[in-house]
This record gives C-alpha cells, sequence and structure tokens, in this order.
C-alpha cells in the first residue's frame, strides 16, 4: 500500500531542489480543458504532457498548465506552446501520440512539428 | 462525454472557475443508484442563472448564452432514470457563506448508464492543474471506498507543491491502490 512515509521522502528530497526550480517555464504547454476539449480527449492529452515533460526530463524548463475555451471546438483537443521571443504555436487534434512527438522534437529538439499545427489546418 | 468522470472533469472546472477554495467530489453508490456531488465554495449563482444552466434553450432577452457542460451532465442523468439539482447561493447574497451544490443521480442498472471510467485520471488533473485547491474526494461502494484530502496530503509535503510530478504520481498510485481493494 502507498504510504505517507512516501510523501515526506519526496518532500526531503525536494528540499535541495528548491533552488534549482528557479528560472522554470522558459516554455509553457498549455492544454484547452473547457468541455469541448474533455469530450475530445484532453484529458489524456495532458497527462501526456506531464508524464512525458517529467520523463523527458524537462520539468525545469517547460510548465504544463491547463485553459478553458480556445475558442476552436472543431479542433479540439488543443495545444498552445509559448515560448518568450517565439510566436505562439498552436497544435490541433492532439492525441497522447502527438504528444510524445511534440516533447521529443518541438520541446526537446527546438522544431515546430508543422503538420499538426492550426495554420496547416487553415492553409 | 465516454465516461461519467469526464462529466466530473469538466463541472469541478466550473467550482475552480467559481474561485472557490474548497471543492468536494463525493460519489455514494447503493442500491443500483449512484449519487455524484460536487460541492464548492465559489462564487456562487444567482436564481436566474441557475435556471439558465440548467436548460441552455430557456431564453429571454436578457439571458447570455450558456456553455454545455452542465446540460451534458443533466443529460446523462436523466437518460438512466435519474436527474440534477443545483443549490447556490452567490456571493453577492451572502459574502459569507456562498457557493455551489450540484447533484447528479443515476440508476446505474439502466442500458444508458455512462460507466464512471477513469476517477483517478480525473482527480489528478483537477489537482494538477489547481495545486492550490483543498480538493476532497470520497467514492464510496458497498465494498468500501476510495478517499483523498489534499489537506492531509499538504500537512506532510510542506512547501513541496501538489502539482509536483512525484506528488502527482503519488496520489495517482494511492488512488488506483484504493480502487484496486475495492474491486
Ligand atoms: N460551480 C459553479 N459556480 C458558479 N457558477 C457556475 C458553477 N457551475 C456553473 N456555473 C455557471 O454556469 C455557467 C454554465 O456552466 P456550464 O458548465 O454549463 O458551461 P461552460 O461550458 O462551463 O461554459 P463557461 O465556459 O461559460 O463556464 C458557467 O459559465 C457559470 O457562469
Ligand atoms: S467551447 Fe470549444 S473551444 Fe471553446
Ligand atoms: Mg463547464
Amino acid at each position: 500500500m502507498k504510504s505517507l512515509a512516501e510523501l515526506a521522502a519526496i518532500r526531503e528530497k525536494m528540499k535541495d531542489k528548491v533552488v534549482l526550480r528557479e528560472g522554470s517555464g522558459e516554455i509553457r504547454v498549455v492544454v484547452g480543458m473547457a468541455t469541448c476539449g474533455i469530450a475530445a480527449g484532453a484529458r489524456p492529452v495532458l497527462n501526456a504532457f506531464v508524464e512525458g515533460v517529467s520523463n523527458a526530463g524537462l520539468a525545469e524548463k517547460v510548465t504544463v498548465s491547463q485553459t478553458g475555451c480556445i475558442g476552436v471546438c472543431q479542433y479540439e483537443p488543443v495545444v498552445e506552446i509559448f515560448e518568450a521571443d517565439k510566436e505562439k504555436v498552436t497544435y490541433i487534434k492532439m492525441t497522447p501520440e502527438k504528444a510524445a512527438e511534440v516533447i521529443e522534437k518541438h520541446l526537446k529538439g527546438g522544431k515546430v512539428i508543422s503538420e499538426y499545427t492550426i495554420s496547416n489546418a487553415i492553409s | 462525454m465516454k465516461e461519467l468522470s469526464l462529466n466530473v472533469l469538466d463541472v469541478a472546472m466550473n467550482s475552480v472557475k467559481a474561485r472557490a477554495e474548497n471543492i468536494l467530489i463525493k460519489l455514494i453508490e447503493a442500491d443500483g443508484r449512484l449519487t455524484l456531488i460536487i460541492e464548492d465554495d465559489g462564487c456562487g449563482m444567482s436564481e436566474e442563472t441557475v435556471k439558465n444552466v440548467m436548460n441552455p434553450f430557456y431564453t429571454t432577452r436578457t439571458t447570455r448564452s450558456v456553455g454545455m457542460g452542465v446540460p451534458l451532465l443533466k443529460l446523462a442523468a436523466e437518460q438512466t432514470g435519474g436527474g440534477i439539482t443545483i443549490a447556490s447561493v452567490s456571493e453577492k447574497d451572502n459574502p459569507e457563506k456562498h457557493g455551489t451544490t450540484v447533484t447528479a443521480e443515476f440508476y446505474m442498472n439502466h442500458f444508458d448508464f455512462t460507466p464512471v471510467g477513469d476517477m483517478v485520471s480525473t482527480v489528478t488533473t483537477l489537482i494538477q492543474g489547481s495545486p492550490h485547491i483543498e480538493w476532497r474526494f470520497e467514492h464510496i461502494t458497498d465494498k468500501g471506498s476510495v478517499e483523498l484530502d489534499t489537506r492531509e496530503l499538504r500537512e506532510i509535503l510542506g512547501d513541496v507543491p501538489l502539482d509536483n510530478y512525484e506528488v502527482i504520481k503519488w496520489i495517482e498510485g494511492y488512488l488506483r491502490e484504493g480502487y484496486e481493494s475495492i474491486e
């Protein structure tokens, strides 16, 4: 059974890390979680980002957060990526698989996967 | 929605948007009935808004367009022969004690009952998205119960935020084990 002692251990481990976390959030991943997003599958997409970012060792650099309506129901699940000095990238019709790819190529590799973006769907 | 747990996620988001500090999510299964309660101490709604929220097609000239979240939950409950009620006190009417309670009743043996699905994912998603809120979760069945209270976790965690990945993973594991024990 998972014990509260494990939580205490996490606290101990984090004590030394607090300083390291400064400067976090250079890149923001925002997942649309309005009714339409949730219905279209935003929950597993969000969780894929939360898990994938941590597993890729990007937690210091990337924050994953949730928002409500992004305003493009027909393209849900929608994920926006904000980075200082760069244009916002909007990925549409996301899946956990695509999320893994975005983490690898975009968040880690710095290359936008234009095929999955909204600009690709519109043009 | 494919699972009721997705409706729960969606409707609990309304409580988050209402700037609640405490949110309770409770599921009680007994005698073939599932009662879902989502209770918050957020800004609440006026009677007029409650009426509009329950019926998206209710229109007067003063009506703003309302969303689909509550109507979808209502539909999911009504299609099993159950229904929903909303009790709300707005902050304007009572600055001391305000908030909203959404209660939905489902008949689980009805052909159109949507399975509860992955409540663990819903709870971890809510905590990850709003780690500053105090969440209380209870799922009671005739085989036992699964419970979580972020207040208790915070006591142990001190400064470590609830959206810390390892904490989220711990919560997930804790809840999954809880569900295994009442399977
Ligand atoms: N717990 C709550 N506390 C306060 N207001 C609520 C609550 N739940 C619903 N409401 C009100 O009812 C409206 C409709 O809720 P519903 O979930 O049906 O739509 P929605 O898709 O969330 O739309 P919106 O993005 O406008 O919230 C909300 O916009 C809000 O004004
Ligand atoms: S309601 Fe669908 S994106 Fe806003
Ligand atoms: Mg809603």
